[in-house]
Formats: C-alpha cells, sequence, structure tokens
C-alpha cells in the first residue's frame, strides 16, 4: 500500500475529509486535476457570488473573519477562503494530478492517475455534484444562427452577441444569468420549467438563517419522504444579493417568462402551455415552507404574464442566443467499480457506497439538506471519516 | 387517525412504481383506438384492446364513441365534436389525479365538480384567416372541490394531479404525431 486513503477532488469537501482524517492520523493524499477549489476558480461567470451569506462560510474550525457578515464572497473570496483552509489544515494535497481510473483489488483500491499509479485502502470520492452542464438533446437541432452557451463558457454578457437570448431553466444560475443579461440590454426570455422559489430574506433575515434555525438544514437524508427527489431538486432562485431575484423581479426587469422548452419543431422552439401550474408548485411550496418557519406570511403570487409564447422562430433572427441553465451532473467515467446507476449517479446509501472502504462526499443530500452547502460539509465529513475508520480497524483486525 | 376512503388503491400504484423503476421495458403501454367513418362528418370509435406490462390487455367491455358536429355546423349531431373528446380527456385525468393525491396524502373527498371550457376560433379549421390557429387558443378548468382539508391544501392536490397527468402533458406540450395511410 502507497497510503491509506486516497481523497479524490481538492475542493471543499474533499480537505474537511483531510481534515478529520488527519484528526483520526490516517495517512492520505488528497488528488486534485487542478489547483485548489479548481471549479470555484474555471467553471464560474464572474459576477457569482456565494448563495450563503459570510457568517454561514465555515469549514471544520475555519470560519469567515471579515467585517461584513451578511454579504456573500465573490468567487475570488471563496478560492482564497478554501485556499486558507487547506494550508491552515496542512492538507496533503497533490495538484495537476488528474485520476483516470479507480478499480477495486483484494486489499483495497488501485488509482490510475496522470502522474502514475497509487494502491491505497479506501477512497473518498470528494470530485463534486457538477462537472459538466446538462444540455437537451434537441439543442442540435438549433438553427446555427443561434449560439449557445453553457454556465462553463459564460463569464459575463459582453461574451454574448448582441440581440435577444433565451436563457433556459429558472434555478439559481438561470435567474442570475438572465437578470444580468437583460440589465445588459439584451432582451431575455426565460424559459421556466419546476422551480424552487425563495426570497433572500423573510422578516428582515436571510431566508438561509431560517433555514438553519428552523432545523431543515440539519434534517437527514434517511428522515427524507422522497430522497430521490430531494436529491436532484434544481437549486433555489436565490442571488448573493440582498435583494430577492425570484420571477416577479424578472418581470419588473422585462424579462419575458415561457414555459418549459419541449422541443424543436422547423426551427421553432416550442415551449409548456403549463407555466401557470409550474408557478403555482412553487408558490404553494413556498408558502407551506414560511409556514414551517413561524406560521407564515402570504406569499405574493407569481405574476402570470398576460399571454406567454407557446412557440419561438429561431430563424427570425430575434434570438441571437441561447444559454443553457439546465442543471449539471457529476462525471464518473474513470471509476471502474460498479457503484454508478444506470442514470450516472453514484449508489449510496448516506455516501457509504457498495463497495467496501469506498465513500462520496459533496453530493446533494448526501446525509442531510445541507450536504452540498459550504457550511454543510463538516457534519457530513465527520460522519464519513467516522466509518472509514471502523472500516480500517475492523480491515486490521480481521 | 380515521381511514380515508375516496376508493383509490393508491398501494397498488405505489407498488408499480417501485416494480416497473427496475423495469422500465414493462411500462411501455400503447393505447388504441380504431374508427370508422359513417356518413357525413360522422365516425364511430371504438376502444377496447390495448398493450401493456408486456403483453396485449383488454377493458372489460368495448367502449364506443360518436363523434359528429352540431347542427349550427350544418351536420346532423350524433354525438359530441372531436375537440370536445379532448376535454372529456383533461377532465377524467385530472379528477383521477385530484382522487389519488386524496387518497395519497390522507384527504376525505367528498365532492370534487369540474368545468372545462376551451376557447376555440373556428376561423382557423375553416381556412377564413391563416393567422388563426386551428386547436384551442386556450383552455380553463375550474374545480369545486368538498373536502376535509384547508383551501391551501386543495390548491395543493390541484397543482399535484396537474404535474402528473397524461392529458394536461399531451395538451400542454408538442407530440410527435405521424398520420400515414397504410
Amino acid at each position: 500500500m502507497d497510503v491509506t486513503t486516497v481523497v479524490i477532488g481538492a475542493g471543499h469537501a474533499g480537505l474537511a475529509a483531510s481534515h478529520f482524517l488527519s484528526a483520526r492520523s490516517i495517512d492520505h493524499v488528497v488528488l486534485e486535476r487542478g489547483e485548489v477549489a479548481n471549479s470555484w476558480r474555471r467553471e464560474r461567470w464572474d459576477s457569482l457570488r456565494l448563495l450563503t451569506p459570510n457568517w454561514q462560510s465555515r469549514l471544520p474550525g475555519h470560519h469567515y473573519e471579515g467585517d461584513d457578515p451578511d454579504g456573500y464572497m465573490t468567487m475570488g473570496e471563496v478560492v482564497e477562503f478554501i485556499e486558507r483552509f487547506a494550508a491552515v489544515t496542512a492538507a496533503p494535497v497533490r495538484t495537476s494530478c488528474a485520476v483516470t481510473s479507480v478499480r477495486r483489488v483484494d486489499e483495497g483500491y488501485v488509482i490510475e492517475t496522470s502522474t502514475g499509479p497509487l494502491r491505497c485502502r479506501t477512497v473518498i470520492i470528494a470530485s463534486g455534484a457538477c462537472n459538466r452542464p446538462v444540455v437537451p438533446a434537441f439543442s442540435s437541432a438549433l438553427p446555427s444562427s443561434v449560439e449557445q452557451f453553457t454556465p462553463f463558457d459564460y463569464r459575463a454578457p459582453s461574451k454574448l452577441p448582441e440581440g435577444g437570448v433565451l436563457v433556459v431553466g429558472a434555478s439559481a444560475t438561470g435567474v442570475q444569468l438572465a437578470a444580468e443579461l437583460q440589465r445588459s440590454g439584451r432582451p431575455v426570455t426565460l424559459s421556466v420549467g419546476e422551480h424552487t422559489r425563495l426570497p433572500r430574506t423573510y422578516r428582515g433575515k436571510d431566508i438561509l438563517w431560517w433555514m438553519a434555525t428552523s432545523g431543515i438544514w440539519d434534517q437527514r437524508y434517511d428522515e427524507i419522504d422522497d430522497l430521490t427527489r430531494a436529491r436532484r431538486l434544481p437549486s433555489p432562485q436565490l442571488a448573493g444579493t440582498p435583494s430577492t431575484l425570484d420571477l416577479n423581479a424578472l418581470t419588473d426587469l422585462g424579462v419575458q417568462l415561457v414555459g418549459r422548452w419541449a422541443a424543436v419543431r422547423d426551427s421553432r422552439a416550442l415551449f409548456s402551455g403549463g407555466l401557470r401550474n409550474v408557478f403555482a408548485l412553487a408558490d404553494l411550496k413556498l408558502q407551506r415552507l414560511l409556514e414551517t418557519f413561524d406560521g407564515g406570511s402570504p406569499v405574493t403570487p407569481t405574476r402570470v404574464p398576460a399571454s406567454s409564447r407557446l412557440q419561438l422562430d429561431l430563424g427570425s433572427g430575434e434570438i441571437r442566443s441561447v444559454v443553457w441553465a439546465t442543471g449539471f451532473r457529476p462525471v464518473y467515467d474513470w471509476l471502474d467499480v460498479p457503484v454508478v446507476s444506470a442514470k450516472g449517479h453514484l449508489e449510496h446509501d448516506g455516501g457509504v457506497l457498495a463497495s467496501p472502504g469506498l465513500y462520496a462526499l459533496g453530493l446533494p443530500v448526501l446525509r442531510r439538506r445541507k450536504s452540498t452547502f459550504i457550511h454543510g460539509i463538516e457534519d457530513d465529513a465527520r460522519d464519513i471519516v467516522d466509518h472509514l475508520s471502523g472500516h480500517l480497524s475492523g480491515h486490521l483486525a480481521g | 387517525m380515521t381511514t380515508v376512503e375516496n376508493g383509490v388503491n393508491v398501494q397498488a400504484l405505489l407498488d408499480a412504481r417501485t416494480a416497473l423503476q427496475s423495469a422500465p421495458e414493462a411500462a411501455q403501454f400503447t393505447w388504441r383506438a380504431t374508427s370508422k367513418w359513417d356518413h357525413g362528418v360522422h365516425s364511430t370509435t371504438r376502444v377496447q384492446q390495448f398493450y401493456g406490462l408486456g403483453q396485449e390487455q383488454s377493458h372489460k367491455t368495448e367502449s364506443v364513441f360518436d363523434a359528429d358536429h352540431p347542427a349550427v355546423f350544418a351536420a346532423e349531431d350524433n354525438g359530441i365534436t372531436p375537440i370536445e373528446y379532448l376535454l372529456v380527456g383533461l377532465a377524467g385525468c385530472l379528477t383521477a389525479g385530484v382522487a389519488s393525491v386524496a387518497q395519497n396524502r390522507g384527504i376525505q373527498l367528498r365532492s370534487v365538480d369540474a368545468v372545462v371550457e376551451g376557447k376555440h376560433d373556428i376561423r382557423g379549421i375553416l381556412g377564413a384567416d391563416s393567422d388563426v390557429r386551428n386547436g384551442f387558443n386556450d383552455i380553463k378548468v375550474t374545480f369545486t372541490i368538498d373536502a376535509d382539508a384547508s383551501k391551501a391544501d386543495i390548491e395543493a392536490l390541484v397543482a399535484q394531479s396537474q404535474k402528473r397527468s397524461a392529458v394536461f402533458d399531451a395538451l400542454t406540450n408538442p407530440t410527435d404525431v405521424t398520420v400515414e395511410v397504410a
């Protein structure tokens, strides 16, 4: 064995795992394809700020120390925050080391990397949930006159041609890009499917304060009725700004709302006529959430456009670019252990995989509702390293 | 806790959902209707056989539907117009959804009534104005529900029934349709 534990990925999740491994004196190495906090550096747009307020940004033994606890970090600040954590914890990170294969052998695993193989007893996969943007298959049917962007290619409005933009998807990414593109003078049409509506503040406090105080975020994965659904919920309509960025705010900015983009036929985008119901579902869910906080106050309904368009001619020149804010997926093409579902997701029980000694961290609702948030990783990482440690002692005893 | 009885076997549906998750091929159904022209714009459509769970299936009895047009269309009115059948389908589907979701959520229903209205500009089908579409311009469904539940819970029932409705989806989203001559 070269090392007891290999952690894949030096983001906040991998580094939190490293912290608890060190605390238990389990020798390990953190393999990172790029640099520490790589995706925060390279796979985010310029204006993005963290969705969680600064006071909530904490990693094990490490928290925000600036003078703006209610503010939201820029990407540069997030990278610094994670880098500082890596330095303080002296995490054994090996950068520019891409994992190309993980294979099970009798005593553990063989990890093939861009800098050579490594043998270990246990592996923690912390490679993130958003490795690749998801784009619908009909994107290939769009006329070539329309430029297409994913959140990975998008940096700022100036990168897009002048003229109309069709933003697809109304989760955190879609609403933020729609707002910034509309403000840049490009008329935006936003295609809206099922979404999670959240106000930035409620009764003067950040909505995420309410989520934490009410205990929702600590809710465990094995206490959630429909876990499959909870794990694939799109990110809520939030932005790292003091004001709410919901669909009513976008309508006020002049963004035109249309239904879920269902198909392309003869260069025409066809949208669902079910917009009213996705609004109703989101409004009802928000109302129920506020009621769990403090009895709730009436939610202003999402305003339905007087007439929402059901189709749009993509060849007319009205739309010059399409931005796909249609979600992300993890990539496990390097994982040669049968723990990936037909749909490409890890099959795990609270981060424990069916292959002994193999673990995951940093996935949606991995062990708690807060699992993917920076402050949510501490409890998960502690639990996973506890389990891993138990596995090792069993292994040594046996 | 009192037992809610809306007559929907939710357990069977939940069991089917679990079973079909690992057997997607059994979930592939084909619904069929066969029609015959009678006279004028009157036709008769029969429905009995369908395919599903890996084999041919059959309704208990055959259902026969007459489609025609009313006298104001200068027709004999032997049955409702074909586009009205879409309203029948939508009402039936959403109402079934309301009952199923209510059962699943432990809500006792006493009555569920719906009025379904489809706004239709017939200049489209007459070719009188090429800017007017052939189909409905919009459809409005109004439910009146008496149940042991708050207004918000009833609204959530109706929203959820749309979310899981085959006919709501078929009407609000485009479907690839092939029509050919045998």
